[in-house]
């Protein structure tokens, strides 16, 4: 299936602003940033796991442990530092 | 009145005339109370020459608007108005309005405070802050985590970063449950966080 990933602050400015990528039926945030982590280079840097970030799919935050299904927006960025 | 409820823009806000616009016409309204967010000059010590905001378009209006509602069903709150701008500010400049009206003033204020702490860690803006050193990313505050969570809300924004640091020093002492390490629960549970409220399912 097919997922539209989206980058915003620091991960936007290593990766630009998203891409459309294919994942196994049973991904879930977790397995997609592994996967695209695990291509290295400035993927590996923004996405690894000695980054802290956060997640939203479908324009809701939400953990890495939530399924993902055909046709999903999920954005990957930094903690959040408005108001 | 809820298409209003919500503005993300770099325009300027003028706060005499949103506070106006708000309470116009509502005879129920004995409170009002507003806060305005602006750009220091300074920030944790360094000279800032200009603040950039950027946000994620759609989720951002969402969230806030999920957020109003809570306050709504939280405190009563009879009428409420969030300006968040973006793109380049200088110092002094505004950057975020929130308004609120109420029938007293105990709510009013307990409203406009959660809606502000609320915002602060699950509203998705970024800052970046320029300066004569260059540009670079705020941090997120743990502190404003543990302003959220006196709500009974686990932010789980820079708590995660601690978290991380207590979960690895939890697995280096092999014998310590992680649940014994204090402050864990608020920051390393993000799973807990759609449970935590029940306005965003």
């Amino acid at each position: 299936m097919n997922v539209t990933v989206r980058y915003f602050a620091a991960v936007r400015e290593a990766l630009g602003s998203g891409e459309d990528v294919e994942v196994d039926s049973r991904a879930d945030i977790a397995s997609l940033r592994d996967a695209l982590a695990a291509r290295g280079g400035r993927h590996a840097e923004a996405l690894g796991r000695q980054r802290v970030l956060r997640s939203a799919r479908n324009r809701v935050l939400c953990a890495e442990g939530t399924a993902l299904a055909d046709g999903d927006e999920v954005g990957f960025f930094p903690p959040l530092t408005g108001g | 009145m809820s298409a209003s409820r919500v503005s993300i823009r770099a325009d300027d806000f003028d706060l005499g005339a949103e506070v106006a616009a708000l309470r116009a016409g509502d005879g129920g309204v004995g409170a009002v109370c507003a806060f305005v967010g602006t750009v220091r000059e300074r920030n944790d010590g360094a000279v800032v020459d200009s603040l950039e905001l950027e946000h994620y378009p759609g989720m951002t209006e969402a969230a806030i608007e999920s957020m109003i509602n809570e306050a709504v069903r939280r405190f009563g709150v009879r009428a409420a108005r969030v300006v968040h701008r973006i793109g380049p500010l200088a110092p002094t400049a505004q950057i975020v309005l929130v308004a609120v009206t109420a029938a007293h003033r105990g709510e009013a204020f307990q409203a406009c405070e959660f809606l502000m702490d609320y915002l602060k860690t699950q509203a998705p803006f970024w800052k970046k802050e320029v300066g004569p050193g260059g540009a670079r990313w705020v941090d997120a505050r743990v502190t404003d985590d543990t302003a959220l969570a006196r709500w009974g809300i686990a932010a789980a924004n820079a708590g995660a970063a601690a978290a991380a640091a207590l979960d690895q020093r939890a697995a280096a002492t092999s014998d310590t449950p992680a649940a014994a390490a204090p402050g864990l629960h608020a920051g390393a549970a993000p799973d807990t966080l759609a449970g935590a409220l029940p306005g965003k399912r």
